[in-house]
């Protein structure tokens, strides 16, 4: 039988203190920036963070890499790989979301958020929501500009589903794509200090569309001011925080090219925006861009030259043509 | 029955012998009988396996099929923590639901093809990919309910939006106006509520504990995409 004395734990002190007594034993001192904002939810958090932002954007990026490079051990073809890539939890998806909604300067949603862990859930079910929202809000939106007139029939587009779907996960997943293998090119000629994998950059571009379900929403309202002024507003948060993540992975480099990259980043995000949002006026906003693209000699890309005053032109003619009621092909008898 | 004469050494003794020591020194007399009959007792249940089932009429089987498949129904619009869903999973009352809605929400006529309803196998793929997606997420998530269980549950989950396309259609006879619009919303909000009780009732025990919210979305967009097309018909 065990005494009580063979029961007690024994201590063994702190570690300076056992050096003190013993200088030449030899100690292992395990450090795990990854995993400890993981277990330390809630207020400590955000302490933690803002010290070492600073630290984290210069001189973490090979140590998460090598943790990231570390989680997925099962070989692509197991079922286990990919339960990798869905260990979040309930609270880590709001936190996420949460960073996306409010970018605050000097923050890396990265650094921040994902910390070696992307998971593609957030990315996967916040772009089946846009697709629906859109969807839906651009069904509701008609219906609400017709409400009143006996001649209407309501029809639920159902084909715009598909089409939306096609575009937003294209640009979920291609857009990152491309982003990343641009980044690896110019890692490979200018030694850049942070680096981001293929599935945080498709975390990043994912959580920052959440931004546009209640945009999608809140289109429903039919006043174009207010319209023009929710795409504003949702472009300035999601590309603000994108720039933000990707400026510290190009500042290194040549001024043009890294101003250039952001800029690209920025550019295709309003594209999106554009083109989805405004698919309640149906074909026509697109048919008359690529009218006007066809009938004006512009030598530099079209968008570029003629964005606003392009924007002018078909707003008036859209006004003119619903209270005319007329079909969309006098648009492009207008420009040709 | 025959015994075989065998000494193995007792465990508690003090010397341990070797496993299976004494197994060389089993003797079988020559006049102990070492036949017999093995039988199995039979159990009060027959269960399915047993080959009665190949004899009996085939109204016995649809019945059998039929009450299982009612008695799932009952256990949705009924629903309260048990696991007959998840235990005898089955895909006859999914399949049913599924092309009863398609059915009832495809839009008539070929003329229409430009923009207007879904069609019948649109309907389909978007219950069954919808399901299996979910399907999928939950178990990525890390939940412990097999792949066809939870494939009927969703499915057996949409009988109360069935049953709101049925009040619809009947709705929709009357003529058309807000208040008939009214109606059909009020309905298809509750029975969307219903068919989101029932199917959480069934799955949420099978998720670990901080990500029941996680898998628990994905089910309300299914379940709200469904609602949206049953609220969103109208007939040619």
């Amino acid at each position: 039988m065990a005494t009580v004395d063979d029961l007690q734990f024994e201590e063994f002190g702190d570690t300076t203190t056992s050096l003190a007594a013993d200088p030449d034993a030899t100690t292992i001192s395990i450090e795990d920036p990854g995993e400890t904002p993981k277990h330390k939810p809630g207020p400590l958090r955000g302490l933690g963070r803002e010290e070492d932002d600073e630290l984290l954007g210069n001189d973490d990026s090979d140590k998460t890499e090598l943790l990231a490079g570390q989680k997925k051990s099962s070989p692509f073809w197991t079922f286990e790989y990919y339960q990798t890539f869905f260990d979040v939890d309930t609270h880590q998806v709001f936190d996420r979301i949460k960073g996306s909604l409010l970018p605050i300067p000097g923050k890396n949603f990265v650094r921040l958020y994902i910390r070696s862990n992307p998971d593609l859930y957030g990315p996967f079910w916040i772009c089946a929501t846009l697709v629906f929202a859109i969807a839906i809000s651009g069904n509701l939106s008609n219906f609400l500009i017709h409400l009143g007139e006996k001649t209407y029939h309501y029809v639920p587009e159902f084909r715009k589903v598909s089409i939306a779907a096609t575009i937003i996960y294209a640009y979920a997943w291609l857009v990152p794509l491309a982003l990343w293998g641009f980044l690896v090119w110019r890692n490979s000629k200018v030694m850049n200090i942070v680096s981001y994998s293929f599935l945080e950059i498709v975390c990043v571009y994912g959580y920052s569309l959440f931004i546009y379900i209640p945009t999608a929403i809140l289109w429903i309202i039919p006043q174009k001011a207010v319209r023009w002024v929710l795409v504003m507003i949702a472009l300035a948060i999601s590309g603000s925080v994108l720039a933000m993540t990707f400026w510290p992975a190009v500042r290194e480099d040549n001024r043009r090219i890294a101003l250039a990259t952001i800029v690209t980043i920025v550019l295709l995000h309003m594209l999106l925006s554009v083109g989805c949002l405004v698919r309640s006026r149906s074909d026509a906003l697109l048919v008359c861009f690529r009218c006007h693209a066809k009938t004006s000699n512009c030598q530099t890309p079209w968008f570029f030259k003629s964005w606003l005053p392009g924007i002018n032109i078909v707003l008036n003619r859209l006004c003119w043509m619903r209270n005319n009621s007329h079909e969309n092909l006098v648009v492009i008898s207008e420009f040709t | 029955m025959a015994e075989a004469v065998e000494s193995p050494g007792d465990p508690g003794t003090t010397t341990p012998r070797p496993l299976f020591a004494g197994l060389s020194d089993i003797s079988i007399s020559q006049d102990i009988p070492v036949e017999g009959e093995i039988t199995i007792p039979v159990r009060s249940r027959v269960r399915e396996f047993d080959s009665s089932t190949l004899n009996e009429s085939v109204q016995n089987t649809i019945m059998r099929d039929l009450k299982a498949v009612g008695k799932k129904f009952m256990h949705v619009l009924y629903p309260r923590k048990s696991n007959t869903l998840l235990r005898d999973w089955d895909l006859w009352g999914p399949l049913i639901l599924c092309v009863t809605l398609a059915l009832m929400l495809q839009r008539g006529s070929v003329d229409s093809e430009k923009d207007g309803g879904p069609q019948f196998a649109e309907v389909f793929v978007i219950v069954w990919f919808g399901a299996v997606t979910i399907t999928l997420n939950s178990k990525l998530l890390g939940g412990n309910i097999s792949f066809f269980q939870s494939l009927c549950v969703l499915g057996y989950c949409i009988l109360p939006l069935t049953m709101a396309m049925l009040v619809c259609r009947l709705v929709l006879l009357a003529e058309p106006g807000p208040v008939n619009f009214m109606v059909r919303l009020f309905v298809v909000i509750i029975m969307f509520a219903w068919s989101i009780v029932a199917s959480t009732a069934f799955l949420a025990d099978s998720q670990p504990p901080n990500r029941k919210a996680l898998a628990v979305y994905p089910v309300f967009l299914f379940y709200f995409v469904i609602s949206w097309m049953i609220l969103t018909f109208t007939p040619q």
